[in-house]
């Protein structure tokens, strides 16, 4: 019986991994981090992808900040911390939020204010919207784990 | 997200695999046989993940997150060389090409005007695919241009360019399992994991159903996606397409 459970929930994580791939949430390279996980290195998809997410919200918290100053007018560095968001995100495999950091960025190169604060609340959205669908696999994930081990331990009659 | 995992995870994960700002030493003289890569990249994800890269294809590896800690670690930010120098040995360079403060350009001009290091190769990684940048790092001496987000082929042809190259010898101690023979049950959690039952959209590279071997890259990348699909039509690894060079390729713009 919790076989059972087991396939259901791998079902689902392939079916929501799916969904993201189908949406262009996420690209081949987000398969390519799994590739670099091994028993030498057993947590680094869940690290690397932890790491992305502080470093995404520092940055976007600094974007906020810069462009809700009245007296903004550093363009350039709007655009520096666009590199590293869009570099970071392609390394992972967020394909939308680098495509909107892309977008964001051509904006502010064009010292364009409105479409930077634009480029902001889509690029905002779009990686909250990342972020709470890796949260969704992630305990999917601890999920099957949890039952995995539960089946190993013998647990399989309850 | 179980947050509290997460952090120390996070923690464990900072401290097993590379230093942020700083530096990690140089390979002890009995570790000279290996491949030394001196990796420089300000975005920490990228740091990361080609640390990752390099360490799977049995390269030691420093990371730094500048052009100046580059230059820094070989000990060419001030005019006297250092008579330590003779002891560190940089087989590899890769740069980002896009760093605040020094590009990755800056840096292989330096390198190249060295007379300690002209020799070492230098890869650029970039995420823009822009022509004119691409041939000015060649004519500076670039060995390589790699596309970002790099990938584990283009790491692995660097590496038997460098073997082939400098006939480095490989202690088998030192090679790793590649992905699809490597025993998939990890223990935290991760996105590959073994199940008795392979559902038809498997992400996991399981070995115990190595007949039907399937990539699930280029399962995802192949549309519609299909929840009836047989996972048995796709073959290849990633890996093991054709080795393309990166500047050929045009940037994932959809």
């Amino acid at each position: 019986m919790l076989g059972l459970g087991v396939d259901r929930l791998q079902a689902d994580i392939n079916r929501l991994l799916a969904s993201l791939f189908h949406q262009g949430v996420l690209d081949e390279h987000f398969l390519q981090l799994q590739q670099l996980q091994d028993e030498t290195s057993p947590n680094f998809v869940y690290d690397v992808i932890n790491i992305y997410f502080d470093e995404s919200e520092k940055l976007l918290r600094n974007l906020r900040l810069l462009l809700m100053d009245r007296e903004f007018s550093d363009y350039k560095k709007i655009g520096l911390h666009l590199n590293q968001l869009v570099g970071s995100s392609s390394s992972i495999g967020a394909r939308r939020v680098r495509n909107v950091c892309v977008a964001f960025r051509s904006a502010s190169e064009l010292s364009n204010r409105p479409g930077c604060l634009r480029g902001l609340e889509v690029a905002e959205h779009e990686y909250h919207y990342l972020k709470n669908m890796m949260h969704e696999l992630f305990q999917v994930l601890s999920f099957i784990l949890l039952l995995h081990m539960r089946i190993k331990l013998g647990y399989g009659r309850q | 997200m179980g947050r509290d995992g997460g952090v120390s995870c996070l923690m464990r994960a900072e401290m097993n695999m590379m230093s942020v700002g700083g530096m990690e030493s140089a390979p002890a003289p009995s570790d000279l046989d290996e491949v030394h890569v001196l990796a420089v990249d300000d975005s920490l994800v990228d740091r990361i993940v080609i640390e990752r890269l390099l360490r799977i294809n049995s390269c030691k590896v420093t990371a730094v997150d500048s052009g100046w800690r580059a230059l820094e670690f070989l000990g060419l930010d001030n005019d006297k060389a250092s008579a330590q120098l003779d002891r560190l040995k940089v087989d590899l360079i890769i740069t980002d090409y896009c760093m605040p403060g020094m590009t990755g350009y800056e840096l292989l001009k330096k390198i190249k005007e060295s007379s300690n290091f002209r020799e070492v190769p230098v890869v650029i990684m970039s995420s823009e695919n822009v022509l004119t940048r691409i041939d000015r790092c060649l004519e500076e001496g670039a060995q390589d241009f790699l596309l970002k987000p790099v990938k584990l082929a283009d790491v692995k042809r660097l590496r038997s360019h460098l073997a082939t190259k400098d006939d480095v010898k490989l202690s088998n101690g030192n090679k790793r399992k590649l992905p699809q023979d490597s025993d998939p049950v990890t223990i935290t959690p991760p996105l590959t994991i073994s199940t008795e039952s392979s559902p038809p959209l498997t992400i996991s590279h399981d070995s115990s159903d190595s007949s039907s071997s399937s990539s699930p890259v280029e399962m995802f990348s192949s549309s519609p996606i299909d929840d009836d699909e047989d996972d048995d039509v796709l073959t290849s690894s990633p890996e093991e397409s054709p080795i393309r060079r990166q500047k050929m390729r045009s940037p994932g713009l959809d």
